[in-house]
């Protein structure tokens, strides 16, 4: 099997992602991580991490963080295409749905979907967390601040920018 | 079907203006914005059928938010909405988000950078795990999503079975079972 062009591989994996991706982005981290980091070792997990934390201090939708790995894989046409990838088959699924759904919404099935996929979503979630963890903390006081962000979900009801925030200056007086 | 009759006009052109600004303004989460400005700000939905989008947009694979849009758009302006209303949502912030890389790749070399996306990434990490961990208290008292919840977190994080795999096995036998002990 000769290898695809590294364009066809990143529109391929990225469109793949995004059909898998029941429950949101947030569900297919630990499946991203190893596609571009063990499987085609386009990044290091490190630079995973940090292109996921760009991502979330950034606006819009945490679907951009494929805008940035594919940039960081093939600059600006790699961003185009990632980002063109990952946009298209939820498109057409949504748009193909949408336009009979009404009829369907109250439907049993539904509730026996959403019983079941809600735990699936939740534990991909937290599996993402590790994964985001175990690439991005690299000492006790990086872990410390996992902890204390953690901790910050939980208790508060602030925007998780102002964790973010934290941690950035935390890190720019040098102590992580 | 009278409502249907009473459907909001709203242009291609509006799609994209509202999704745009939904991009821009949504930091730290897009959805709390997209409700926002879909129900209470340009009134195009009630909060019922925003509800009914919003299920069907997390039922279906891909970003909930950018379901969201293409949804809306389809709804008030066909395929020409649709594609208005996610290129608005994705494309300012996909820019936005370039421009952070690249400025970061300039000073990725000083180590107070390097320390500040070491507490970013520190903090972007731990928030994924509050989510999570948010999202179990409604289950607590019911073990069997109990059960699903944590053999999905062991097979994806601690066993790294491919996603698919997890998908095609898993999610059957809870959507089995959760019919099973449905109430």
């Amino acid at each position: 099997m000769s290898p695809r062009p590294v364009l066809v591989e990143l529109a391929v994996q990225f469109a793949l992602l995004s059909v898998m991706a029941v429950g949101g982005v947030i569900a297919v981290v630990p499946e991203m991580h190893k596609t571009v980091v063990d499987i085609h070792q386009w990044m290091s997990s490190e630079a995973f991490a940090t292109a996921w934390a760009l991502a979330q201090a950034a606006p819009g939708p945490g679907v951009i963080v494929v805008t940035l790995i594919g940039w960081h894989v093939a600059g600006a046409v790699g961003a185009i295409v990632a980002t063109v990838a990952v946009c298209t088959p939820s498109f057409v699924i949504t748009y193909g749905i949408s336009r009979l759904w009404s009829r369907y919404s109250q439907h049993e099935w539904y509730k026996v979907f959403e019983r079941g996929i809600v735990p699936i979503t939740v534990g991909l979630i937290l599996s993402g967390g590790v994964v985001l963890t175990t690439a991005a903390a690299s000492s006790w006081a990086t872990y410390g601040v996992v902890a204390a962000t953690v901790a910050f979900g939980l208790l508060s009801r602030a925007s998780p920018l102002i964790a973010l925030a934290a941690a950035a200056v935390i890190g720019l007086l040098g102590l992580l | 079907m009278g409502s249907v009759q009473q459907q909001k006009q709203v242009s291609v052109f509006d799609l994209f203006i509202a999704f745009a600004s939904i991009g821009l303004i949504g930091f730290g989460g897009v959805m709390p914005w997209v409700r926002w400005m879909i129900v209470e700000r340009r009134r195009w939905l009630s909060e019922k059928e925003f509800l009914d989008v919003l299920a069907l947009s997390q039922f279906l694979p891909g970003g909930n938010v950018m379901n969201i849009a293409v949804c809306v758009g389809s709804r008030f302006a066909g395929f020409a909405g649709a594609l208005a209303s996610l290129t608005g949502l994705v494309l300012a912030p996909a820019l936005i988000v370039i421009m952070l890389g690249v400025v970061y790749s300039n000073f990725a070399h000083v180590p107070a950078v390097q320390g500040m996306i070491r507490g970013v990434s520190a903090a972007a990490a731990g928030l994924v795990i509050a989510m999570g961990i948010r999202f179990i208290l409604p289950l607590r008292r019911n073990p069997r999503a109990l059960l699903f919840v944590g053999a999905t977190a062991v097979a994806a994080a601690g066993w790294q079975i491919p996603l698919i795999w997890i998908l095609v096995s898993l999610l059957p036998l809870s959507m089995l079972t959760g019919w099973f002990f449905r109430r």
